[in-house]
């Protein structure tokens, strides 16, 4: 199977700009474009989509068309089409529109971005380059979450690079269009990683979410129009460009075009980054390309989109991989953070470490989710240390059902789908957990601080 | 021994310049705190109290709005950092793949609790949320910089022995 942006991933290597730019797309593909294509396309390597999109694109709106019919979608985890967000940017409040990166990775289970940025961030650059133009941007900020210490390192070595050969700067190119990228780094908070908390962390505030609308495509970065867009989401553009919309949309499923990084950990044998078509399954995912559970174990549970997302039990993992067909199945696509749990897995402590990452991580703004996750994680703990009681799993659904749709972000309906979702698919072991004040599982996965006390 | 700076003293010379680069890339004055933020930390190992009103005078914006900023954040130290710091991956797929018996065995080595650092200001062990790095679970970052993974006893004894 083909592979774009992961081909990059050779370890221990990051691509310069010339090497990107002599061997990169060209050399690395082995697809002819589609016959449609064939003749509007230039045949370079790296930064021939960004150098060419002038000539091809005469009015940026053919290129928001373009990649509208890409069926590219916002692979960050909202999955929302970029293209349409793009349409949506006013383009006659005389204000400048802002380009952000969202490169805050958070999403426990999640590490695809990582790899983009410390194996070749020239990638991202020419997405940047891609989508400023379409949007008319001329200044651009990437947001790294502050832990990405050598990621960081190689961004800011690839931006050098761009600006020093004067790929980025006041005509880039040398056309008439300017683009500044600054890289800005956060300093630790899952919640800058939703895109209104990541805006005010940017202004050099407390990450907290704005209440939307206004969406920061209208009022945005400083009061101004801001498009917004994953690290992973830009770094296909240069691909959809020089390939065709077509080509990318025929490699997904419906409405999901292309392909994904999914990242896997977990009980699996061979835990990485996997890029494979939005629409492929879990099971194929899990067994044939992340070599099954590790030790020939049994399944017992996956995590499809990252720690916010519904779980599914073993038997349901024969579910298309995209963001319509799991959205179907009331869990989500996400950021395609897929985590195994085997057999041997605690379902109650699983639930008490994922709650007590959004009682750590709520940003304590709206009292749903601060006092909702909070609680949630010490009633979870005082049932792991077999101080159950009777009543705990119903006045957590309690708790559950005012956390979800009650908050100006999502953090609290992403604690509430992984919670509601445990209790129910695995409703017996927490009663059995309360009733007899221990684990149903007798495996050694997952101790918790409280479990080695005893 | 004290570490701290006066107020005056904080942004001249080379760090002036520094912070002055800083904050020509942005819109704002403030909008430069958190990489403001940063800079002090690489000079002084922390931001403490005094440091923050050194950045406000900087910015001209108010203590509070830094003393708020450098709260709210977990990389920011508030108080001299271990020479050594063992950050400890917590969350699922590093819980799943033994992350607590790693910081148990941390803990047992360096005669230090989770959370806190020794008294020579040596090493600290520090659990944190997801690192990005689920694949290496269960993983630490070392010193706020390299990430350490597959871990097991012996790695960690390792580890511990190149400090």
């Amino acid at each position: 199977m083909e592979k774009l942006l992961s081909k990059y991933f050779i370890p221990g290597k990051t691509f310069t700009l010339a090497e990107y730019e002599q061997d990169g797309i060209a050399a690395f593909a082995s697809i002819p474009p589609a016959a449609s294509q064939t003749g509007r396309l230039e045949s370079g390597g790296g930064y021939q989509a960004a150098r060419s999109m002038f000539e091809k694109f005469p009015d940026p709106k053919l290129l928001i068309e373009e990649v509208k019919k890409s069926n590219l979608r916002g692979l960050g985890g909202a999955g929302f089409p970029p293209g349409m967000k793009w349409s949506l940017v006013p383009q006659n409040t005389g204000k400048p529109v802002y380009l952000v990166v969202n490169a805050d990775e958070g999403e426990p289970g999640t590490f695809k971005d990582k790899y983009i940025l410390r194996h070749n961030p020239h990638l991202l650059l020419e997405g940047m380059m891609i989508a400023a133009y379409a949007n008319n941007v001329h200044k651009a900020y990437i947001y790294i979450r502050g832990e990405y210490t050598e990621p960081w390192q190689k961004l800011v070595r690839g931006v050098e690079e761009a600006y020093a050969k004067g790929y980025l700067g006041k005509k880039i190119f040398g056309k008439d269009f300017a683009l500044e990228i600054v890289v800005h780094r956060g300093a630790g908070a899952y919640i800058c990683g939703e895109e209104t908390g990541l805006l005010e962390s940017l202004e050099g505030k407390k990450g907290f979410p704005r209440l939307k609308p206004p969406f920061p495509a209208v009022v945005g970065l400083f009061g101004c129009p801001t498009v917004i867009n994953n690290v992973e989401t830009l770094s296909y553009l240069p691909f959809i460009l020089n390939r065709g919309s077509e080509w990318f949309a025929k490699l997904g499923s419906a409405k999901n075009g292309g392909l994904r990084l999914f990242s896997v950990s977990g009980h699996v044998a061979k835990p990485g980054i996997y890029e494979l078509p939005l629409g492929i399954s879990l099971r194929e995912i899990i067994y044939t390309h992340a070599g099954g559970i590790r030790g020939g174990r049994k399944l017992k549970a996956v995590v499809p989109g990252g720690l916010s997302a519904a779980i599914f039990k073993a038997d349901e993992i024969d579910v298309g991989m995209d963001f319509d067909q799991l959205r179907a199945k009331q869990t989500m696509a996400g950021s395609a953070g897929v985590i195994v749990l085997d057999e041997t897995t605690c379902m109650v402590k699983a639930l008490y470490v994922t709650m007590r990452f959004y009682g750590h991580e709520s940003c304590g703004q709206c009292s749903p989710c601060r006092e909702g996750t909070g609680w949630v994680s010490k009633i979870l703990k005082r049932v792991s240390e077999g101080r159950g009681r009777t009543g705990d799993v119903n006045n957590l659904l309690d708790i559950c059902s005012f956390m979800g749709g009650t908050t100006i972000c999502a953090l609290a309906d992403g604690a509430a789908m992984p919670l509601c979702s445990y209790l129910e698919k695995f409703r017996e072991e927490f009663e059995y957990y309360i009733q007899h004040g221990k684990s149903m599982v007798d495996g050694t996965a997952l101790e918790t601080e409280t479990a080695l006390v005893h | 021994m004290s570490n701290e700076i006066k107020t005056n003293d904080l942004f001249t010379g080379e760090v002036k310049k520094k912070a002055d680069a800083l904050l020509a890339k942005y819109e704002t004055k403030r909008a430069s705190l958190l990489e403001i933020l940063h800079l002090v930390q690489e000079q002084q190992g922390y931001v403490s109290v005094a440091a923050e009103e050194a950045v406000a005078n900087y910015l001209g914006i108010a203590p509070i709005d830094v003393h708020e900023v450098v709260t709210f954040y977990t990389l920011y130290y508030r108080a001299p950092k271990a020479k050594t710091r063992f950050n400890v991956c917590r969350t699922l797929s590093c819980a799943l793949l033994g992350a607590r018996d790693i910081v148990g065995h941390l803990e047992q080595k360096l005669g230090v609790k989770s959370g806190a650092k020794d008294p020579a200001g040596q090493c600290s062990i520090q659990e944190v949320e997801c690192l990005g790095a689920c694949e290496l679970a269960p993983m630490l970052q070392l010193n706020d910089d390299e990430f350490v993974g597959h871990l097991t006893k012996e790695k960690i004894d390792e580890l511990i022995k190149k400090q």
